[in-house]
């Protein structure tokens, strides 16, 4: 969850700057993470700080793409918490992690004063005349020397404290890198073991969020039941996807995807997928034969049992509003995202939205908070006051407002709900337990708010 | 050299060599047990050229006995290799494999400043700079902790010796901005030495239109700095004159910003051009010194950098200058035969009886220096370990 953080403020905010560095500050300490290094006294909390971090690695060593993300949010924490520390203390950690580099003497710097101040750019001669320089090894400063950012003296870098951190950032990626690599090695032993074995794949799908991939609820929907529950449970896109298909009787691949997928996640089995569109499809210019010969192929590879066998998972909103923007003739897409706001207020207006209802969406809508917008919609369709958990995903949506209706759950606002508890790696969940649920609600802000700060930099 | 004394045992046996044989037949992976193995298989095989790789993790010419991924390079030599061809669109009297006394004074410039790179920079103790028979010189750096650097940390080095980027779609290829390095302004001083002579003098580089368009290309037209002298430079009468408008024109013309066109000019048309590949790989292989170059019959000699100025390269010994010196000798032993007394005629080496004795002279002197220091180093640390 930490990691989370500092990938939702690193985009955010530009890092390193000090708005940055406070709000990490700010949630750091909400999670009771130990900020402090070498000086906080809260042998527990480190000692759950350090317990996640190796069971984090893990969870994502598996894949590149994990290793990636791991190391880059372990970097970019660890960059943070080493720019906190106070002289005295990076030479204790340089001693402790036996990177044992010496300072230059003064009289050396004096002699190089120039050169070392032409050769460090951002270090004004003041800073030059201030900071240590300490004497590296060329192997260890590869990054600055590449780009020549540091001064060389017969065969060492003379690099300053403030470089320091890039110098210490590349010993630790190696290590860490290195670490994962041998983690995965040794991975098949430990996911034999069950005690972990379900918190690691937990783990890596939460990164993600839930998929809607589970098949729980499979067969739990008739396909007579679509019609009315496209008009009570679907979110708006997948509303106008089957309004369209009802419509036309067809869609085109982009619209197939996004709503055939959508419809695999709410339940509907293959052979019930396959009837639903093929029974539409009759209807329109296709017949039964060109449909079994074109269609249904690629239903069946939604479901998993065509080709390379890989049981898709129905998009989320941010892959939606992301990918694949639609063109003309398409219906698929995020339509606060990709639909003309005039024809999406006519849109909301058939819908039966009120008019004060239809002026918050689009001032949503404008600041692009496409989301946000859809919980909106969602809040005016089952008439409640606030939704109580954060959109992500089309099939949250569709689950949520089926719990509502069937009177599952309070209309009033919740802090701690499972959707949104579900976002959270559940280990996290049990080592902070205690900042668990005041922060469910304020993680997810900070998550949904990352994501359209995302926007904003389009 | 390949074998000084004090080095680790079966060092020599690790160390690849290819042979280019009689109808450019190549053989990689040769490796030899002792010295006197590759001195018999010389004298066999007879290979036009031959070229030393890496030291690998076991002998090379086993290599198809292990299995994939064992088989790796430890230590080479840091290599650097700069071929005049690179330097095809910035002169004018020669290109691609053909060279000059105009254009040799790019090699001198490259040497210098490579060489304080290397020492003042890297540390490096232990180069040898060679001829490399035709249209370049190779650089051997052989220091014991340079011989086990990375590939990641050769690249890093060729990133940091590189100034002159971009290939036959780049007109401008050199940028410099605040703060300017001391690797560069170090660099620039020595080019600066040579500049006027070289470029003015003998490339002429501004002597006539056609040439002057060219570095034009360089300046950049905002502010109006490029026409403004298109305008000047026909009235003036020569290189130096229209250089020294330029550098008065590009110095006064910017007031904010600095402007460093004459500094990229000057480094685009003298500064070294590296070819990365050759000193990025650790299996990279490198022509041997003292190979024949198969196209001119020049031998790959070794430089004398205290003497570097006075370096020729066409006044190198070929085989067949060497051969023939070689008969002469022997004829000269035939008359000598019957008036010396046996035990003094002492058979002098060879080649030290032909031109190429002072070539020798510079390697052999390169060797003891690094023997020297290794009996140096192996001293130190039986001190600390108290072996006496």
């Amino acid at each position: 969850m930490v990691l989370k953080i500092v990938e939702n403020l690193g985009v955010k905010y530009l890092k390193g700057t000090d708005e940055y560095k406070s709000k990490l500050e700010h949630e750091l300490r909400k999670l009771k993470f130990p900020y402090k290094a070498l000086a906080e006294d809260d042998y527990d909390a480190r000692r759950k700080d350090h317990i996640s971090h190796f069971i984090l690695r893990l969870a994502y060593c598996q894949s590149e793409d994990l290793r990636r993300w791991f190391i880059q949010q372990e970097m970019d924490l660890f960059r943070y918490r080493f720019n906190e520390l106070s002289d005295p203390l990076v030479q204790q950690f340089l001693e402790y992690v036996n990177l044992l580099y010496e300072p230059i003497s003064k009289d050396v710097k004096k002699r190089l004063k120039d050169e070392l101040f032409m050769s460090t750019p951002g270090l004004s001669a003041e800073k030059v005349e201030e900071q240590s320089f300490y004497k590296i090894p060329l192997q260890d400063a590869q990054d600055l020397i590449r780009v020549r950012r540091v001064l060389l003296n017969y065969g060492f870098a003379l690099v300053p404290h403030q470089d320091m951190v890039v110098i210490i950032l590349n010993n630790y990626r190696t290590k860490l890198s290195k670490a994962l690599a041998l983690t995965a090695r040794s991975l098949p032993a430990v996911q034999s073991d069950e005690r972990l074995q379900p918190l690691l794949n937990h783990l890596s799908h939460s990164y993600i969020g839930p998929d809607y991939s589970a098949q729980k609820n499979t067969g739990k929907i008739s396909l007579e039941q679509i019609d009315a529950l496209s008009v009570k449970s679907y979110p708006i896109c997948m509303r106008q996807l089957h309004k369209a298909l009802r419509e036309n009787h067809h869609l085109r691949h982009g619209g197939r995807m996004q709503y055939g997928l959508f419809l695999k996640g709410i339940g509907l089995t293959l052979e019930q997928a396959l009837e639903f569109w093929r029974s539409e499809f009759i209807r329109g210019k296709i017949d039964a034969d060109k449909f079994d010969k074109g269609y249904a192929y690629s239903i069946r590879h939604n479901y998993g049992k065509e080709g390379k066998r890989t049981d898709y998972t129905p998009f989320s909103c941010m892959k939606i509003i992301l990918s694949n923007p639609p063109s003309q003739g398409d219906y698929h897409g995020c339509p606060f995202r990709h639909s003309d706001p005039e024809l999406l207020k006519q849109k909301l207006q058939s819908y039966k939205i009120s008019s004060t209802g239809i002026s918050q969406i689009l001032e949503l809508v404008k600041g692009m908070h496409y989301q946000l917008a859809c919980q909106k919609y969602f809040e005016l369709t089952h008439d409640v006051d606030d939704i109580g958990f954060p959109l992500n995903h089309p099939n949250q949506y569709f689950v949520e407002s089926q719990k509502l209706l069937s009177g599952g759950r309070e209309l009033k606002k919740e802090m701690s709900h499972p959707g949104s508890s579900q976002l959270k790696p559940t280990s996290q969940e049990s080592i902070n337990s205690s900042s668990a649920t005041t922060t469910s609600n304020n993680e997810a802000d900070t998550e949904l708010e990352g994501l359209d700060e995302y926007f904003a930099e389009d | 050299w390949a074998v000084t004394r004090g080095m680790e045992k079966g060092y020599f046996a690790r160390r690849e060599f290819s042979f280019t044989l009689r109808d450019d037949i190549y053989v990689r992976y040769q490796s030899f047990e002792r010295p006197q193995d590759l001195e018999k298989e010389l004298q066999k095989a007879c290979p036009y050229k031959v070229d030393i790789g890496a030291v690998y993790s076991h002998r090379p010419s086993q290599h198809n006995t292990l299995r994939s991924g064992a088989f790796q390079a430890q230590e080479k030599e840091l290599v650097f290799d700069v071929d005049m061809t690179d330097y095809d669109d910035v002169r004018g009297c020669c290109s691609s494999a053909e060279i000059c006394s105009k254009c040799w004074t790019l090699m001198t410039i490259a040497i210098r400043i490579l060489d304080r790179a290397l020492v003042e920079d890297l540390g490096v103790q232990h180069r040898l700079w060679v001829y490399s028979g035709r249209r370049g010189v190779h650089c051997w750096v052989c220091d014991d902790t340079v011989r086990k650097w990375s590939s990641s940390l050769r690249s890093s080095i060729v990133d940091y010796l590189s100034l002159v980027k971009g290939g036959a779609d780049t007109v401008k290829k050199v940028h410099l901005s605040d703060p300017v390095h001391p690797f560069i302004s170090k660099s620039l001083r020595l080019v600066e030495e040579y500049f006027e002579q070289y470029a003015l003098l003998g490339q002429d580089i501004l002597g006539c239109r056609e040439s002057w368009d060219k570095v034009l290309a360089l300046v950049p037209d905002r502010p109006p700095l490029r026409e403004q002298l298109q305008q000047d430079f026909p009235r003036k009468r020569d290189s130096v004159q229209r250089w020294a408008r330029l550098k008065a024109l590009s110095s006064s013309s910017s007031k904010k910003l600095p402007s460093y066109t004459e500094q990229e000019i000057m480094l685009q048309f003298c500064f070294p051009r590296l070819d990365g590949n050759v000193s990025k790989g650790l299996n990279h292989l490198l022509k041997s010194p003292f190979s024949v170059h198969p196209k001119t019959g020049r031998i790959s000699v070794p430089i004398d950098i205290q003497r570097l100025e006075q370096f020729d390269p066409f006044a190198v010994p070929t085989i067949s200058s060497l051969c023939r010196e070689l008969d002469e000798a022997n004829d000269e032993d035939k008359d000598k035969e019957n008036e010396e007394d046996p035990e003094s005629r002492r058979r002098v080496r060879d080649y030290k009886r032909t031109s190429l004795a002072p070539y020798v002279r510079v390697f052999e002197c390169f060797v003891e220096d690094m023997e020297r220091a290794r009996r140096g180093e192996l001293l130190r640390r039986s001190d600390l370990q108290g072996d006496f």
